[in-house]
């Protein structure tokens, strides 16, 4: 097992909103450990000549034309909210 | 016009201080949003709008309940290909979505939805021009070089109260372009002319209202400051919320102005955000959010990519329209109009057209006097009566009919203002009211008229004098008493040519 060097557990978590407990920490540094490395594995293959690609799949365009389709009820969209006022959720105060 | 080479500080702004050592050049770069004119969401079919009640437009995907997925709008595609053609950029052949991934309120998924390695606008650039040395003088033109467009997702709106933040989700979804400019810029007024030309244009395609008061336009500005003949970029500040054109144009230049004073205090600045008030025309600095720029950007596994080909592309750009300064050129050219009326005329689409119109009906030869029917009398009329262009009875084939009647000598100019208030309000044609209202000139008999204009050569020697002695304006003073015989309806042309006729036999 080799830890990537560049893995910052703290930072991670902190960015995914995460509380780790140390234990926990330890767990996951060594589970991401491993899937950066296998990354680094890949990242051996010579990929000479292959086109970049995001998806498996050679699928583009998926849409659909432009026209309104009714949505959810004011009441269906809150529904999962813990707090709401005045129609609209209410969520401690945030300033950028 | 010059083109624009952002390594070379063409412009010197006055920001000149006391110390010849210290003379300092701004350069600014624009990150302007556009949301895209459409009937539905970005990703999703349910209605875009704006002045909706809270919360009414939103559906599973807006609000990233489990299982919801991404559709891409095609209208959206189409708006920002033809935004890309009609500012000149590069359109990717293939393009896909990625997830900037970041925790805060407006946003529902903890993503939004954005371009981040391949957007579908490359390069390109916006004709500005700069403010002439006189209202009626047409100032420099530069093109400020762009970096890209992407197309991305709004987020939704937050309302701060004492103690909490209210959410509201309808805005969030809506197709959002980002076009960035490159850090080309060097001054407030710069800025200003930019972003005046990129809401014309994004108005001229009907890609967005840029209505900046609904927020379908918004723009924040990275500023830096260094002397001038310096090549490095300085430390630099991203200032937000510039929400009105007229506080991008303060904002910055407030900013340029602080940051000067800091370096000259002998201070350092500092990579902030800052947040400017236009109410007060101040800024302050946004506690700065640690970490805030890693996104983590990811490929978003739910949408495919996007391929633009060629026969996509042209038809779009056989959509596009001519944009206001081509217009401009070309107004100047065909129609020989000045300065002070194609500024007004082409910056409406609308009102270019009407002109056009009403030109090309009126004829060869008449297209100024079109211009300044419609300049100075149509759009005060408009605005007093609180009326549009497309809601006033005066056609464009009014204006043409009167400037014909005018011209041929038929009316007269008093009576043709007087012609012109009965049109805005009966919608009926100048030659109608003329003889409804006997506002024409009268069709004068030659012999009566020529022992008019004798009377008034014989008693009306200092003006013929003068005349004779090469002062042509004096002719003026010898045609009063003609119209005054006439009633005040004798075809100008004529009194003037009989005069002419008399005095030269004379």
């Amino acid at each position: 097992m080799s830890s990537a060097p560049q893995l910052d557990i703290d930072h991670i978590a902190k960015l995914a909103r995460l509380a780790l407990t140390p234990a926990e920490k330890a767990t996951f540094a060594q589970q991401l450990g491993e899937v950066l490395h296998h990354i680094e594995q890949l990242s051996k293959v010579d990929v000479t000549g292959v086109e970049p690609t995001a998806h498996a799949s050679p699928v583009f365009n998926v849409w659909q034309a432009d026209v309104a389709q009714p949505g959810l009820s004011v009441a269906d969209a809150l529904r999962n909210a813990p707090a709401q006022r005045d129609h609209m959720i209410a969520v401690p105060k945030v300033v950028e | 016009m010059k083109l624009c080479d952002p390594s070379v500080p063409s412009v010197t702004t006055t920001l000149a201080t006391s110390s010849p050592k210290s003379v300092y050049e701004a350069v600014i770069g624009l990150e302007v949003h556009v949301q895209i004119k459409t009937q539905s969401k970005m990703f999703t079919r349910v209605a875009a709008g704006y002045g909706h009640e809270p919360n009414t437009l939103t559906d599973p995907v807006v609000l990233a309940l489990p299982g919801a997925l991404p559709v891409m709008n095609k209208a959206a595609l189409d708006a920002i290909i033809k935004a890309g053609l009609l500012l000149g950029c590069e359109i990717a052949p293939v393009c896909k979505w990625d997830r900037k991934n970041y925790f805060y309120p407006d946003s529902p998924k903890n993503y939004q939805i954005s371009q981040y390695d391949q957007p579908i606008c490359v390069g390109g650039a916006v004709e500005i021009e700069l403010p002439g040395s006189a209202r009626n003088v047409m100032g420099e033109h530069k093109k400020i070089p762009l970096t890209r467009i992407h197309l991305e997702e709004d987020v939704g709106k937050l309302n701060h109260g004492a103690t909490d933040s209210l959410v509201d989700y309808n805005r969030a979804g809506t197709p959002l372009m980002e076009i960035v400019s490159d850090p080309a810029m060097h001054s407030a007024e710069e800025a200003y002319a930019y972003l005046s030309s990129i809401r014309a244009t994004m108005i001229y395609g009907g890609i967005s209202d840029c209505d900046m008061e609904k927020g379908q336009l918004r723009c924040d500005a990275n500023i830096s400051i260094r002397p001038v003949g310096a090549t490095h970029l300085g430390t630099k500040v991203e200032l937000k919320n510039l929400n009105s054109i007229s506080f991008v144009r303060d904002g910055i230049d407030h900013e340029i102005k602080r940051q000067i004073a800091v370096v000259e205090r002998g201070g350092t600045l500092v990579q902030e955000t800052r947040d400017y008030d236009g109410q007060t025309g101040t800024s302050q600095s946004l506690r700065s959010k640690e970490m805030a720029h890693d996104y983590r950007y990811f490929p978003d596994p739910d949408l495919m990519p996007v391929k633009v080909d060629a026969e996509w592309k042209a038809r779009l750009q056989a959509e596009c329209p001519e944009l206001p300064f081509a217009k401009q050129r070309r107004f100047v050219e065909r129609y020989q109009l000045p300065y002070s009326l194609t500024s007004v005329l082409v910056w409406d689409r609308a009102l270019a057209d009407y002109f056009e119109e009403a030109a090309t009906l009126a004829g060869p030869g008449k297209a100024q006097a079109v211009g300044n029917w419609i300049v100075n009398d149509l759009l005060r009329e408009l605005a007093a009566a609180h009326l549009t262009l497309a809601t006033s009875k005066i056609r464009p084939a009014h204006i043409a009919a009167l400037v014909q009647l005018v011209d041929a000598g038929t009316v007269l100019t008093h009576a043709a203002k007087e012609i012109f208030i009965e049109m805005a309000a009966t919608g009926d044609l100048p030659d109608v009211i003329a003889d409804r209202k006997g506002l024409k000139a009268a069709p004068t008999d030659p012999n009566e008229l020529e022992t008019w204009c004798r009377d008034s050569i014989a008693t009306g020697a200092k003006a013929v004098a003068e005349f004779k002695s090469g002062k042509d304006s004096a002719i003026n003073a010898l045609k009063g008493p003609v119209m005054k015989a006439a009633k005040g309806k004798a075809n100008p042309k004529l009194v003037d040519e009989t005069l002419r006729r008399l005095l030269a036999a004379m």
